[in-house]
């Protein structure tokens, strides 16, 4: 159970610190000062969620880990982060698509995670709740912008769509420590997810005048440690002054 | 100021940072529709817990006096004294006035 | 040419009186393009300074580092934003006034051309840059020009935690391994110079100076302000074991301040000249976010006039 309740959490943990980790690349080259603070919000909450959950699964599987272990000391092939949040940032349409995907399932699984069994995980979805419904609101905005505003902008987010929708099964996956889970109480029912993430797309992209792509073939493999050819060089340089000085304190 | 057409046009920023307050001005930034202006003001003016609530004004739609009316504006209150609280005298031992 | 001059002095008085400057209060036209210069400058440099920094975002080697800079440089973001439009008030868009950055044609300070070689380099910035900075921004909300005194009170308000969380970098590396500490100094080494340069030119040798005074734009002058820094800053430097890189620094009784060494104005010149190592790189990542960004600015823009038509009708 412990087992299963470490690497869910670190499941839980890993999405928002890679995802945080590509927002942050932004910082600094935003298309306009607004939007160039409105990402670095955005990363700082995703960070803040990862750290709380970092350090949980660390509580839970009682070795003494701390959140910068998990997160600088690992190898690759025990991040278990949907590829999705590992997918290059591309142009401003298609880390808006990214994030929207991610948050329109990020936002549900919060809300769910409430009524979580477990307190640690419902006391940070609790938190989690108001900043990932703000997300939703600004990342669908801007789909919305893009998809009904010019023809480049609609172009440029049907091809972000298009390209990233085959990450979008992974979100919904589900094996044996996700089903302990939901016995448990502690996960929530993940087709009930996937209703409601399936419901707010196509409400959006209907207001965008987008396309949603046809359910074709969907990547998988990331929850298993299994990665695009991204993962190594965000590692690389997420890891490398951590793993330079062993044991030092920062 | 420019008036091209390709820019987000310019908002003025008021903040409520408590109920019961009034909505102060705090500065400015550039949104292309108000809903956006309100999402960055949150973003831009309120990253420190600073607010309740936001309002958006198109710069363009402030209207100001001229400071050489300042004069004729303010100075007539100048001598209407009886206008403040501490115009009045009271009698000594009165409470709660 | 009475009235000017008429105006000018009841100009002057309400500066001398301490009172500040509206936008829509008559100016002379030297005082206003003075304000947009520097404000516009100042604005470049908040812009600018991200990049070194945001250098390190993806690399920060423990996740709090990781959150604190993420949270410092957005701070200059909205430092950068605060003073646009404080040079907006003054009748100047931001978009003309970053045009003249991506032309080249204006300045910022030169701080930001040299390069963020280890993560030291962010403690450096923090203590050093931050702290040369902070000395004229405390300064500046006293300036007589209201919309930028305000924006400049907000932004010291803002960057107070940026010069600690500097100095605690360094601080921390300076007794962790000796690796650590020899990387802590070798920044230290790196960034001194270049921090003493940011009050700019000596007084006799800066331009607009006298002037600035005179109307309260600035409050104190480069030197004073420059040695109230070395003042400050070598104490600090003691404390946590690292040594300023100046064989001519020396405590001196007499003036109770401290005497240091000549600064070298050629490589000042050179950066201010463009020559700097990272000038180009610093310009050409604000080109390319800027013309990146055109078609996002675009598409915000034909939404909302579609969604104001659509209400319309």
């Amino acid at each position: 159970m412990s087992n299963a309740l470490f690497t869910y959490t670190l499941r839980l943990a890993d999405d928002l610190l890679i995802l945080s980790q590509r927002l942050g690349e932004w910082c600094g080259h935003g298309p306009v000062l607004e939007e160039d603070i409105a990402l670095t919000n955005r990363a700082l909450d995703h960070l803040g969620e990862a750290r709380n959950l970092l350090t949980y699964a660390g509580q839970v599987e009682g070795k003494g880990r701390t959140e910068d272990d998990l997160a600088y000391l690992r190898m690759e092939r025990q991040y278990t982060n949907v590829k999705l949040v590992e997918q290059p940032n591309g142009d401003y349409a298609h880390t808006m698509v990214r994030s929207f995907l991610f948050d329109a399932y990020h936002l549900p699984l919060m809300q769910a995670l409430l009524k979580s069994t477990d307190e640690q995980l419902a006391a940070i979805a609790g938190k989690s709740v108001k900043e990932a419904t703000y997300h939703l609101r600004a990342s669908s905005e801007w789909i919305i912008r893009f998809g009904d505003g010019t023809e480049e902008s609609h172009q440029r987010a049907q091809a972000a769509l298009d390209n990233l929708w085959t990450y979008t099964g992974e979100l919904f996956e589900s094996d044996a420590v996700l089903e302990e889970m939901t016995k448990a109480g502690i996960a929530p029912d993940i087709a009930a997810i996937k209703e409601s993430w399936s419901k707010t797309v196509d409400q959006v992209l209907s207001e965008a005048t987008l396309k949603r792509p046809a359910d074709a073939f969907m990547m998988t493999g990331g929850r298993k440690g299994l990665h695009s050819e991204h993962m190594g060089f965000i590692l690389a340089e997420m890891q490398h002054v951590t793993r330079a000085y062993p044991g030092a304190e920062w | 100021m420019s008036n091209n057409p390709n820019n987000w046009p310019l908002w003025e920023i008021f903040i409520q940072s408590k109920r019961g307050l009034e909505h102060k001005h705090v500065g400015s930034l550039h949104a292309a529709d108000p809903q956006m202006a309100i999402e960055n003001a949150r973003d831009v003016y309120t990253r420190r817990q600073e607010g309740n609530s936001i309002w958006v004004v198109l710069a363009e739609h402030v209207h100001a006096s001229r400071p050489e009316d300042a004069e004729s504006f303010y100075d007539p209150a100048d001598d209407k004294v009886y206008r403040h609280p501490t115009f009045y005298t009271m009698p000594e031992g009165a409470k709660y006035i | 040419m009475t009235e000017v001059k008429n105006l000018e002095e009841l100009f002057q008085a309400k500066i001398d009186a301490e009172q500040k400057i509206e936008p829509k209060d008559w100016m002379p036209d030297a005082y206003r393009k003075n304000l947009i210069r520097q404000i516009s400058q100042h604005a470049h440099s908040e812009v600018v300074g991200m990049l070194p920094e945001g250098n390190w975002i993806t690399r920060a080697p423990s996740l709090k580092r990781k959150a604190i800079l993420l949270a410092k440089v957005q701070d200059e973001a909205g430092h950068g934003l605060y003073l646009y439009s404080a040079v907006e008030t003054m009748g100047t868009s931001r978009e003309q006034t970053i045009e003249d950055l991506l032309s080249g044609k204006a300045k910022y300070s030169s701080i930001f051309n040299y390069p963020t070689l280890s993560w030291a380099d962010i403690g450096a910035i923090g203590w050093l840059v931050d702290g040369a900075a902070i000395m004229n921004q405390v300064m500046l909300c006293r300036t007589s020009y209201g919309p930028y005194a305000r924006a400049m009170v907000r932004i010291c308000k803002e960057e107070s935690f940026h010069q600690r969380q500097g100095y605690e970098i360094m601080a921390v590396l300076a007794k962790g391994s000796p690796e650590q500490k020899e990387m802590a100094q070798d920044a230290l080494n790196r960034w001194w110079w270049p921090s003493l340069m940011m009050f700019g030119p000596t007084d006799a040798n800066s331009p607009h100076s006298a002037q600035s005074m005179k109307w309260k734009i600035k409050r104190q002058s480069n030197d004073e302000l420059r040695q109230t820094f070395i003042d400050r800053t070598v104490q600090q430097a003691e404390v946590i074991g690292l040594s300023i890189p100046d064989p001519d620094l020396k405590w001196n009784e007499a003036s109770q301040h401290y005497d240091w060494g000549a600064i070298d104005w050629t490589e000042f010149n050179n950066v201010v000249a463009g020559n700097g190592p990272c000038n180009k790189e610093r310009l050409a990542a604000r080109n390319k976010a800027h013309n990146d960004g055109t078609w996002v600015r675009e598409a915000a823009l034909a939404y909302a006039a579609k969604k104001a038509k659509r209400k319309a009708a």
